[in-house]
């Protein structure tokens, strides 16, 4: 999208209000006022849509947790008092609070050390429309160990959850989280990433289903030469809300991070946020950092909200950026397919497949890959774009 | 018998202001088996000509007519036309991220032959169309001109061309920008495209250098949006010699000394 014609968006109407160093985080639901709607981290966000989440909603019900597990991983369901939770990071906000407060049981999955796994997953299944649940997932990648979780959830009702992704040094882990939910759930996550030394992860968010959903990665270091590749990829319908919020925390030196988020979208009130932070503390030396967010609009009536903040405290850097771009199709593209006799429709098909593929292409997993390149044509064939 | 008529068109371009007239009556006739330079200075016009045949947005067509075989093109979308038979080869190719070439080839000869052409056949024959253009097997699984140089994307216009076999060809400034060796490979593959049935091409360009390689039947000068002399080989010599100062009052050369 070279030629992407840049229309206004939020970039650069916002000013945080403070460093993003000084965000409170607290594991007690208690410790956090019941949002209005006008806090910077909450203005997105419809709160009205959210079944009462943020404002103390007790569990009627839980998700169903099955794990297809590959060999030589480990799979658990754990108290509250397992001494392992908890450790890959503190819950940012009410909402990842109260989940953290509530949950009943843990499900932990332990990739072994030293070791090649192939990729699990773990089927995480709404408790109905009308229900509201709270979860937690552990992922633990041993030292050294290399694989892919999968996160798949689907189904109805309401549901908030922490997920825990520990990367012990050396290890290499790739985490997929599908959020392919009916039309009427709620769905407000936050993912705590913690990369050991020399440890990497592929992250991947993909948002297709849903009436809103709420997606906070954050990621942290936990020693020199961490390498976090965060990608996001959504399609939000009409009435569909669609938000995801990553922030990487560079306190370490020599680590590196890059932030790609894409998204489509279609049809009246279809509405989408991407608010990126990178922030990278005194003693980030050497960090090496990129975010971009692309959007694509596809008709009238929907809205792409992208907010890239960037909060450098040392000089010494390798380089850090970032771009945001929100636009309609490129008429040059379309002239130059139909140029070539393919028709109008289709020729659009092959703007937007060609728009993700960059995305599609680095998941290790094939039957996801096709999963998506499946859901994209049948988000494309919805719209009639 | 392919035929393209171009009949006292006038076309503008909307910009800030007001639109503005480019093409001020431009009468061509172009019949299969015949070759048509179109050359002229820079900001004559000649690019305009060829993008408001092939259908761009960006101009408006204010009177005359286009017809191919007697059909108006002019009534016909973008992708109609290229499948009634009109190709437009482009200065400037357009870069579609994430679409691979040979995904590309396949649908746009898919679309202009009616049906999906025979899978081994076409494999067959987009390697040895690419072999002719001197192009690397590796680009069909590149996106479609991303990160090409200017030559690797005049061959592959010259490659689609070739594939996709249209009546009446346009070659907007094909020549620009390509060293020696490429433009030997891209006009060798016009000409094969030329040899290959009764088609007809309009060859525009700034210099005369690339007529060296396409022989051209008719010679037609563009100045200040419409063509003010034609005439025969002739006639590219003389502009070779005098550049278009007869035409435009300002020195520009047509030859590259």
């Amino acid at each position: 999208m070279a030629a992407l014609s840049t229309q206004p968006h939020s970039h650069g109407a916002v000013v945080p209000v403070a460093s993003r160093a000084e965000h409170f985080t607290s594991y007690d639901v208690n410790a956090f006022e019941v949002p209005g709607g006008r806090e910077e981290i909450w203005r997105f966000t419809p709160l009205k849509r959210l079944a009462g989440l943020h404002s103390g909603a007790a569990a009627t019900g839980s998700a169903a947790v099955e794990v297809n597990a590959a060999s030589g991983v480990t799979v658990e369901t754990v108290g509250r008092d397992d001494d392992r939770l908890g450790k890959a990071g503190v819950p940012g906000d009410r909402i990842a609070a109260q989940a953290y407060t509530s949950f009943a049981s843990a499900t932990v999955v332990t990739l072994p050390g030293d070791a090649k796994s192939e990729p699990t997953t773990v089927t995480v299944t709404g408790a109905g429309s009308g229900t509201v649940a709270y979860g937690h997932i552990l992922v633990k990648a041993a030292q050294f160990a290399e694989g892919t979780v999968v996160l798949d959830y689907r189904g109805s009702g309401a549901y908030a959850e922490n997920v825990e992704i520990l990367v012990a040094d050396g290890a290499h882990l790739q985490v997929i989280a599908i959020h392919d939910w009916a039309d009427d759930a709620v769905h407000v996550s936050q993912h705590h990433v913690k990369l050991g030394r020399d440890a990497s992860i592929k992250h991947t968010v993909v948002t297709l289903g849903g009436d809103a959903v709420r997606i906070t990665p954050v990621v942290q270091y936990a020693g020199r030469g961490g390498d976090a590749e965060l990608q996001g990829l959504y399609f939000a319908d009409a009435g569909q809300h669609q938000e995801h919020r990553p922030f990487i925390d560079h306190s370490q030196p020599n680590c590196r991070s890059n932030v790609t988020y894409k998204g489509a979208l279609q049809g009246e009130g279809a509405h989408t946020v991407w608010i990126g932070d990178v922030l990278i503390r005194v003693a980030a030396e050497g960090t090496e950092t990129f975010e971009l967010n692309r959007n694509l609009v596809l008709t009238d009536g929907a809205r792409a909200d992208s907010v890239p903040n960037l909060e450098i405290e040392t000089g010494e850097i390798e380089g850090a950026g970032h771009a945001s771009a929100t636009g309609r199709f490129d008429d040059e593209q379309l002239f130059y397919l139909q140029a070539r006799g393919i028709p109008e429709e289709q020729a659009r098909r092959l703007v937007v497949r060609g728009f993700f593929q960059e995305l599609i292409a680095k998941i290790a997993v094939p039957e996801v890959r096709e999963r998506l390149e499946a859901a994209i044509e049948a988000e494309l064939e919805a719209v009639g774009a | 018998m392919a035929t393209l008529e171009i009949k006292d068109l006038h076309v503008s371009v909307v910009s800030e202001d007001a639109p503005k007239e480019i093409l001020k009556g431009v009468d061509l006739t172009i019949k299969a088996g015949e070759t048509h330079a179109i050359m002229g200075p820079n900001g004559s016009g000649k690019s305009t000509l060829s993008y408001a045949i092939a259908g761009h947005p960006k101009y408006t067509i204010t009177s005359g007519t286009v017809t191919l075989d007697g059909e108006d093109v002019l009534e016909m979308s973008v992708d109609e036309r290229a499948r009634a038979g009109l190709f437009l080869a482009m200065q400037y190719p357009v870069e579609v991220p994430g679409v691979s070439m040979s995904n590309f080839l396949r649908t746009a000869a898919t679309a202009v032959r009616g049906e999906a052409p025979n899978l081994r056949h076409w494999v067959k024959e987009v390697k040895g169309a690419m072999a002719d253009l001197d192009i690397d097997p590796a680009f069909a699984e590149r996106s479609v001109n991303e990160g090409f140089s200017g030559g690797e994307k005049k061959r592959h216009e010259i490659l689609q061309l070739g594939l996709l076999q249209p009546k009446v060809a346009i070659l907007d400034e094909t020549d620009s920008g390509l060293d020696v060796d490429a433009l030997r490979v891209v006009s060798e593959g016009v000409n094969r495209y030329k040899a290959s049935g009764e088609v007809g091409v309009m060859l525009i360009t700034h210099y005369t250098r690339i007529l060296k390689y396409i022989e051209p039947d008719f010679v037609h000068v563009f100045a200040n949006g419409r063509i003010v002399e034609s005439g025969g080989r002739e006639l590219a010599d003389q502009l070779e010699s005098e550049g278009y100062v007869k035409y435009t009052g300002k020195s520009e050369a047509a030859a590259i000394s």
